[in-house]
């Protein structure tokens, strides 16, 4: 219980649009130890976009409880959360999300930034996150001299930089063709092999299949959590 | 995030859309040039007007006795002109009861103008000079010295003797390639000799001072001028500063009992100090220098309304970009301070930009026009001031909005 990276309890997520109320989730509850692989499915309309952002400290909970790595966050102001998304949490989206204009240096160096960090200091972590992830003689260059691959590692590195309590990978593979995908899953596996705690929010089996945990989402609550063949490995 | 990591990001930002950030800068810029450019011609001719009012025309510590004053610069209502008409005239004998009024070491002289047709053998015409008739003192207050020649002295003064100095103007008209000294200058027909040439006055508010003849005031000169009808002025300068308004109170106390002014009377005439003939000068220069602020401020206001919709633009363009760094852990404040930077850097720039034309027209104005236009170092301060405050200003209301964008919004958003 003690190593319980995420603690989640009767987590309920209500949107107001004009007159109508829409329960996005209601009232889920799941735990995550450190070092799990674990993903999140569902079809759409499930809740997982909504789980992947409050996990991601993008959004906060109507009611219920989220414990991140020990903290309360679910009722934290604006800059706070800032700060959580900053040390806690690395995303990997499913369009990337790297600035066009900055080097793939530079965008690894953002959540640094962020941090407060010298700049000396900066370049040699965001570099070493580069190589880590295999693209030390890319650094120069900016994302659209990269390939979707290449594009998709510089956005891990500069998710794991800052060292963050867990990944949290969006559709990660949603833009990559297959090959891609599986080189993508097997640096997720790599990660998770060295301790990295994962969350991926997917729809697609497959990629759900490279995880250790497939919790699914229906109607807004957790509708199956098992552990797939690959934990009994 | 540090400063100097926002300026370099707002930088970055401005260099890659270079001409976007020219159009942007471009009203700041035109203001602050303005700006500098309006305020170092106004400082220039500020200069150059205070030299030629208390240097050439009327000399330091000095001031004129006149009927009334002699630049006038702004409005004289018709009124006011027409009680200076009905003024009594200042007469030679004015003139002799201040000398006897005057305290010791005060210099004192008779000064009557008028612009006549001289002669010479040498040219054919020559045009007006103006024709000056005074006692000797004059050369000393004005402080006129001689090139080549002599001034008169105080005897040929007292015997009438018919001699001149002339400008060297006047020399260039009337003696081409003649040594003018010795030679015969007629006024009205009579004749003067030439025995000095002054130095090279220059000119002074578009008045030739160096087409000037000065003859002695007891010389027929005083009747071509009309001294006795009407004296142009007597020219009193004091021992120094601090006794001048001593002496002219006492000058003052002549001229009103003469003119049997009772007390509560205003003077009939008038002390024609530097400064009360700076005063039409200062009253321009107020409306000058409230130009010069308040059409860079019109532009800036415009300028900053622009660097506002850019701004706007900017973070409707880069709302991802917003996201992506929110979602990485940029704070409110960050986000904030990385427009404000960006806005502020632009308007500053731009403003250095205006400080470098405005510094550049000032040089280009102090070379082709007699202007000796200064740039003051407070207007280039306040520019740059201006430049960043505009900035900082305009770009509130946007960095505000991008600032307060839901993360999870602008993360979707399409651009």
């Amino acid at each position: 219980m003690s190593d319980g990276i995420i603690r989640i309890r009767d987590l309920a997520r209500r949107y107001v649009m004009g007159q109508e109320t829409v329960q996005a989730l209601r009232g889920v509850s799941l735990e995550i130890r450190r070092n799990e692989y674990v993903a999140i499915m569902g079809p759409s309309g499930s809740g997982k976009s909504t789980m992947m952002n409050v996990l991601g400290c993008l959004d906060t909970p109507t009611s219920g409880e989220y414990w991140l790595n020990g903290h309360e966050v679910s009722r934290l102001s604006d800059d706070a959360l800032a700060r959580v998304r900053n040390k806690e949490i690395g995303f990997v989206f499913q369009t990337f999300n790297l600035l066009p204009r900055a080097s793939a240096l530079s965008n690894v160096e953002l959540p640094l930034v962020y941090a407060g960090m010298r700049t000396r200091e900066r370049r040699e972590r965001a570099a070493a996150a580069l190589e880590r992830v295999g693209l030390a003689n890319r650094m120069d260059h900016r994302p659209n001299e990269l390939s979707g691959g290449q594009r998709q590692r510089v956005a891990i590195a500069r998710a794991l930089v800052n060292q963050p309590s867990i990944l949290l990978a969006d559709e990660p593979t949603g833009n990559l063709d297959s090959v891609t995908s599986e080189e993508i899953m097997r640096t997720f596996a790599e990660l998770h092999g060295q301790g990295q705690t994962v969350v991926m929010v997917t729809h697609e089996p497959d990629i759900a299949a490279h995880a250790a945990r497939v919790v699914v989402l229906r109607d807004g609550r957790v509708e199956s959590d098992r552990s797939t063949e690959r934990a009994a490995a | 995030m540090r400063f100097i990591e926002a300026i370099r990001l707002a930088l970055t930002q401005i260099r890659a859309q270079l001409l976007k950030s020219f159009f942007t800068l471009l009203g700041v810029t035109i203001s602050v040039t303005f700006l500098i450019a309006l305020v170092s011609i106004v400082e220039g001719m500020s200069a150059y007007v205070e030299d030629a009012f208390a240097g050439k025309f009327l000399g330091v510590n000095t001031f004129n006795v006149r009927r009334f004053p002699d630049f006038n610069v702004g409005n004289v209502t018709e009124a006011e002109w027409r009680s200076w008409q009905r003024r009594p005239k200042i007469r030679i004998d004015d003139g002799y009861a201040i000398r006897d009024a005057l305290p010791p070491g005060t210099r004192w002289a008779l000064h009557d103008i008028n612009w006549l047709t001289p002669s010479t053998r040498y040219v054919n015409g020559g045009g007006q000079v103006l024709a000056n008739a005074v006692t000797t003192q004059y050369f000393k207050i004005k402080n006129l010295t001689v090139t080549s020649g002599r001034i008169f002295t105080e005897q040929e003064d007292q015997l009438g003797i018919p001699v001149l100095v002339i400008g060297t103007d006047v020399v260039k008209d009337f003696f081409p390639g003649v040594d003018p000294l010795g030679k015969e200058m007629r006024i009205e027909g009579l004749p003067f000799r030439v025995i000095g040439v002054l130095e090279r006055q220059g000119s002074a508010l578009g008045m030739a001072l160096d087409r000037q003849v000065i003859g002695p005031f007891n010389s027929p000169m005083s009747r071509f001028t009309r001294a006795r009808v009407n004296l142009y002025g007597v020219v009193i300068q004091a021992p120094s500063e601090a006794a001048g308004p001593d002496v002219q109170e006492a000058v003052r106390a002549v001229m009103r009992s003469r003119h049997k002014l009772r007390p509560g009377q205003a003077d009939d005439f008038v002390l024609e100090t530097s400064q009360s003939a700076l005063s039409a000068w200062e009253k321009i220069k107020r409306y000058l220098v409230l130009a010069g602020i308040v059409l860079p401020a019109i532009g800036l206001v415009v300028g900053s309304i622009v660097i506002m919709n850019i701004m706007l633009v900017a973070v409707a363009e880069r709302t991802r970009e917003i996201g992506i760094r929110k979602s990485l852990g940029a704070r409110r404040r960050d986000i904030m301070a990385q427009f404000l930077v960006e806005a502020a850097t632009l308007s500053t720039l731009g403003a250095a930009i205006g400080v470098g034309l405005g510094i550049a027209a000032a040089h280009i104005i102090k070379a082709v026009t007699p202007l000796p236009t200064a740039v003051a170092p407070w207007s280039v301060a306040v520019a740059v001031i201006i430049g960043a405050g505009v900035g900082i200003v305009a770009g509130f209301y946007p960095a505000s909005r991008a600032s307060r964008l839901d993360p999870i919004v602008a993360l979707r958003a399409e651009t």
